[in-house]
């Protein structure tokens, strides 16, 4: 990540996005242009049914687009899936009951084709980087919420992919667990420089991680706004009562208003 | 008559240890815990012994539970002959290839649509034909000997474990499937890593189910045809003589190996799904 130099991750141009359910065709994303470069922390906010999630998973290609084109390292989304280009978090941990957190957090490796000493090796590092050494052997319905989803965090840290995407990952968790976390992403994220695309309905949140917020308002789907963050990329937990924090912070909760009057 | 009163007052005897038993401390321990079903039976056993003697039951209608152990220590040879062909030869190789057939047939339905469309309503219909017509059916088929029972069996099991099977294939949540897709894994990966064990608890409670029919359907299909031996044969056989007590002794030994395979498939299960909440302690 070199520091005025854009490298261009995720690229979308004029993407369009029809669901066909059985009440007709619902516009999930109307027309969407986002440029993510290297190593940003990129956060899509919005009322649910905005199409953040959908976007998201667009760019994992685990939805696809009717129409625009949208690139990830150059190539279709389908492309750098099978390069494996990307690591997802989803919501909930979503960790397979009959492994071990170790089992879990190899399994992406086996799938891969890790040699089993990589497998090793990798599992122990990410475990450690959650901080969750010495909980290898257990099983995730032996652990707490927080821990589990660190955990899957960890597991899609693993085979130590270009880009993250997490969607709604600490959504279930309480405040206080949830802060934490966020400030273990952000240290993650510093030591790793990985381009992280965020989804998530709290404006503190958004704020607080993000370099770039996608503000994005629903029926249909669409960016409203987009803002560069000017916050220092190292930020203790009290900038949230930082003058720059509380503007930007309002310019979101704007953009969130103005998409929600144009209903 | 003394025989009944005894009996009667063992049973209220053992029903007032079992009512201390039940709120002592030793009720929380694996032996007191074993004690009190076993002094249930026990007292079934002596309750059925007493009413039979103490009133004079006709030995064709209920042969005491004394009369039927000692058949079976005479008649062990033959029990055991009977036993060999109709659980070793007959239930058990029926269920492991009628379980074998459904696990495979399952995942060729679950890989195609038009597999789904055309061979579960096949299935559906072949589990709907009524044993009794299509054990004799099998018996020309396939002969006397156990072939044809395996036979029966194969077609009493296949479709509760199909069923099953084909459910829980879909078992796994999308979320674990969509983690699957981001991997770049294969429709082989993902079945060997996620699918599969998750339809784990929905294979052995097909196999559970099937564990019973097999051993009715083996035992059935003798009915209609089988060597001088088997347990079927010897029902049915000793019905028209009037030996009841070795047709009691007979359904002893079915009722033991029912439960027997069944408390084996538990146990295996156990083993293998300890991670299902309903396995969790």
């Amino acid at each position: 990540m070199k520091d005025g130099v854009s490298q261009p991750v995720i690229e979308a141009k004029g993407v369009n996005l029809v669901f066909q359910t059985a009440d007709g065709p619902v516009q999930a994303l109307k027309d969407v242009n986002l440029t993510v470069n290297r190593g940003d922390f990129v956060s899509f906010i919005g009322p649910s049914g905005c199409g953040k999630t959908t976007f998201l998973r667009a760019i994992a290609a685990l939805e696809h687009p009717t129409g625009g084109t949208l690139t990830v390292n150059g190539m279709s989304p389908d492309e750098a899936r099978r390069k494996r280009a990307y690591g997802y978090v989803f919501q909930a941990a979503g960790l397979y009951p009959w492994r071990t957190i170790a089992g879990n957090i190899r399994l992406p490796l086996e799938i891969m084709g890790f040699s089993k000493a990589e497998q090793d090796e990798r599992t122990e590092r990410v475990l450690d980087l959650v901080e969750l050494k010495g909980f290898g052997k257990k099983f995730p319905w032996q652990l707490s919420g927080g821990m589990q989803q660190r955990a899957s965090i960890a597991r899609a840290l693993a085979f130590d992919a270009d880009i993250l995407l997490m969607d709604e990952p600490f959504g279930a968790l309480d405040e206080i667990v949830r802060d934490r976390l966020n400030e273990e992403v952000l240290k993650l994220w510093a030591r790793t420089g990985k381009t992280i695309g965020f989804v998530t309905h709290s404006i503190p949140e958004a704020v607080y991680l993000s370099t770039k917020i996608v503000v994005m308002s629903p029926r249909p789907g669409r960016i409203t706004d987009v803002i560069d963050s000017p916050l220092p990329k190292d930020r203790p937990l009290d900038i949230r009562d930082s003058r720059e924090f509380i503007e930007i912070a309002h310019r979101v909760r704007e953009g969130l208003r103005a998409g929600h009057h144009e209903d | 008559m003394t025989a009944l009163w005894l009996a009667i007052g063992f049973w209220l005897a053992a029903w007032a240890v079992n009512v201390w038993l039940a709120g002592s401390r030793l009720s929380r321990t694996g032996p007191g815990r074993a004690l009190v079903p076993l002094l249930f039976g026990a007292t079934v056993l002596v309750l059925w012994e007493g009413l039979v003697r103490g009133l004079g039951v006709a030995p064709v209608i209920l042969p005491a539970p004394s009369v039927i152990a000692a058949k079976i220590a005479v008649e062990l040879p033959t029990l055991w002959q009977d036993f060999a062909q109709t659980i070793l030869k007959g239930a058990i190789p029926g269920f492991l290839i009628g379980a074998g057939a459904a696990f495979l047939t399952a995942i060729a339905i679950d890989r195609s649509p038009f597999l789904q469309r055309g061979l579960l309503p096949v299935g559906n219909f072949v589990a709907a034909l009524p044993i009794v017509g299509l054990a004799p059916i099998l018996v020309m088929w396939f002969g006397f000997d156990w072939q044809s029972k395996a036979a029966v069996v194969v077609v009493m099991v296949f479709f509760p474990i199909l069923v099953n099977m084909v459910a829980g294939l879909q078992a796994s949540e999308r979320m674990q499937r969509d983690l699957m897709a981001t991997w770049g894994a294969s429709y082989w990966q993902g079945l060997f890593k996620l699918r599969l064990p998750a339809a784990m608890p929905f294979l052995f409670n097909g196999l559970k189910i099937a564990s019973t029919l097999a051993l009715i359907g083996a035992i059935v299909a003798e009915f209609f045809g089988s060597p001088v031996y088997g347990m079927g044969f010897r029902i049915s056989t000793e019905v028209g003589r009037l030996g009841l007590d070795m047709v009691w002794a007979t359904i002893a030994v079915a009722a033991l190996a029912g439960s027997a395979f069944y408390g084996l498939i538990t146990l295996i299960e156990r083993g293998v799904t300890f991670w299902h909440p309903s396995q969790r302690h």
